[in-house]
């Protein structure tokens, strides 16, 4: 008995260390984001004269404007290639070269991103020579739309496992039976499988979202003249030491975060709950 | 039969489509670079562009190769201090993300099941807030004054560490292999821990049962049965922690020093710094041939995850 007590505050212990271990830095940061002194960890009095000086960082809002474009427009993508990927994954165990699919799915989860970087830069320079001498106009430029490639390659990843872990759970039999009911190809896709895998497409945009607002290495790599996101700004400034300003724009990025997934959470909630009633129901009228 | 002829065109098409389309990014937009990147890395630079290495040179066809870079990397003491100490710190934060994962991902599997839900999602919580910024975080905690700087120099961790020679001197933790050793610690552990969860959750406790029956200890059956089980997440973790800490720059550039040689910086600062583009995919070439190994126990681990799920 008290060794079996013994291990329950054991467990507690541990999970309550390593609860605080990733949360502390966090808090740090917020509280630190109202301290009214130039050394950002010595604490001199509450102010909240970092925010009101945000409100006046061009570079700043600008690099956040130009962030929020890209997250958007790389979930969104990201979200297609995924769901298209994890389909293949899932549904066809058979096509050629499914092993080296695979790996590429995969890779880009792990790959460090100085690598990917680096090498989606020099293709992409690459491209840009042969069409300039090809044409007399190179394309892509380095900038938006390059960024958006880099991100769109990690995104894509990230979305094809969430995606696929969902598809592998569900029940191939109800597309089975909307297909012996009539159903077109097309129309089994919209209203079995998309209405069963919405949940996890969710969960998807928003991870693939946050990825891309967060990322600094393959912008470094990927950004061009007059295109620096707000990662790049933060990077710069915190590589210099500690800001203040960088310490208000995180307790924004948290409070914005941990409004959008309580949001998320209670509508995913709300929408699996419905869908549960509507079985029961369905099941009692049949 | 019409019909079924029909449906059987579409899915043709629609199965083209959806293998197609991934499969053509990746191509291009994965496997492609790479290709490029070793071109890059045996040409010569000359001042910004970059030589051809198929040229008609007097009506001959001329393959000129360079391979100095790769002489160069192999010989320059530098380079495989870089490497090598690379390979050290991202070993040594999986084992560590391994001793802190392991536990806590068993004692999250083996919590009330209404409370599982909750912990899970406090685990997956920090991934939404900004890497960038957690790991900024930690210069505030580990300078001068910071919260954990004072709390380790108040309990003496500081002689300790010093002893081990992670830190440059007694009450100073930031630029040091501590500080970098903590960050990537503390940025990774929840990729070790998720595939963990994953595993010990899905066991079936009646092992446990039946190991007990049969005279084992709670602590036999642990080592005898729970971690034998768990070897696809303990290898899955490990993977997704130890590959990316070795090219590893952000961390590296905000908390670790001049002492703490990382592969990603040394690229970072031939591409950025040098602007020696060949030079810069050839360490990229030799870091991607460390880890291809490595790479390829994770692939082969999560497709069997992933096709066993089923």
């Amino acid at each position: 008995m008290n060794a079996v007590s013994a291990g329950k505050s054991v467990a507690r212990a541990w999970l309550l260390g390593g609860y605080l271990f990733l949360y502390l830095p966090i808090v740090a940061l917020v509280i630190y984001s109202f301290n009214d002194s130039p050394i950002p960890n010595v604490w001199a009095g509450f102010t909240l004269k970092w925010y009101a000086s945000l409100a006046h960082d061009r570079e700043m809002i600008a690099g956040l404007w130009l962030s929020l474009r890209i997250a958007f427009f790389t979930a969104c993508g990201s979200v297609v290639l995924g769901t298209l990927a994890a389909f293949a994954l899932v549904k066809y165990k058979r096509f050629g070269g499914r092993t080296i699919f695979t790996g590429m799915v995969n890779a880009p989860l792990v790959m460090p991103e100085v690598i990917i970087g680096l090498s989606l830069l020099l293709m992409l320079v690459s491209v840009q020579r042969a069409t300039l001498s090809a044409f007399g106009w190179g394309f892509p430029e380095r900038g938006m739309l390059t960024i958006w490639f880099g991100h769109l390659l990690l995104g894509m990843a990230y979305a094809t496992v969430v995606v696929q872990a969902r598809l592998q759970d569900l029940n191939p039999q109800l597309e089975e039976a909307a297909m012996d009911l009539g159903a077109r190809p097309w129309q089994v896709f919209a209203l079995v499988t998309l209405p069963m895998i919405a949940q996890a497409l969710m969960s998807a945009w928003l991870l693939t979202f946050t990825l891309s607002l967060d990322d600094v290495v393959l912008s470094a790599f990927l950004s061009g003249p007059g295109a620096t996101t707000m990662p790049l700004v933060i990077f710069s400034r915190a590589r210099l030491g500690l800001n203040p300003s960088v310490n208000a724009v995180a307790t924004l990025i948290v409070l914005v975060v941990s409004i959008g997934v309580v949001l998320a959470s209670l509508a995913i909630a709300r929408a699996e709950r419905r869908r549960q009633q509507d079985i029961a129901a369905a099941a009692r009228g049949g | 039969m019409k019909k079924l002829r029909a449906l059987l065109a579409w899915l043709s098409r629609g199965r083209t489509a959806v293998i197609g389309l991934p499969y053509l990014w990746l191509l291009a937009f994965f496997l492609f670079p790479f290709l490029i990147v070793l071109k890059i890395s045996v040409s010569e630079m000359e001042a910004v562009t970059i030589k051809d290495m198929l040229a008609f040179k007097d009506g001959v066809l001329a393959l000129s190769l360079k391979l100095s870079n790769y002489v160069f990397i192999t010989q320059d003491d530098l380079y495989f201090k870089t490497y090598l100490s690379s390979i050290k710190y991202a070993a040594v934060t999986t084992v560590l993300c391994l001793a802190i994962g392991y536990p806590f991902a068993y004692f999250m599997a083996r919590a009330r099941a209404t409370l599982q839900p909750a912990l899970l999602m406090l685990v997956m919580l920090p991934f939404w807030t900004s890497f960038l910024l957690r790991v900024y975080a930690w210069k505030g905690l580990l300078t001068e004054n910071g919260w954990i700087a004072n709390l380790l120099s108040s309990i003496g961790v500081d002689h300790l560490l010093l002893a081990a020679g992670v830190i440059p001197a007694l009450g100073k933790y930031m630029n040091s292999p501590f500080s970098l050793v903590l960050g990537m610690v503390y940025t990774y552990l929840p990729f070790m821990i998720l595939p963990l969860y994953g595993n010990l959750a899905k066991m079936d406790l009646r092992l446990l049962e039946a190991a007990s029956d049969l005279g084992a200890t709670p602590w036999v059956a642990f080592w005898k049965v729970t971690v034998p089980l768990s070897k696809a997440g303990i290898i899955a973790g490990s993977m997704l922690v130890f590959i990316p800490c070795i090219g590893e720059f952000v961390i590296p550039e905000l908390l670790g020093g001049p002492q703490t040689l990382m592969i990603g910086r040394v690229l970072w600062d031939e591409f950025f710094g040098n602007n020696d583009w060949p030079m810069a995919s050839t360490v990229a070439v030799v870091m991607i041939l460390l880890i291809i190994v490595p790479l390829a126990i994770f692939n082969r681990y999560q497709a069997q995850a992933q096709e066993a799920r089923r």
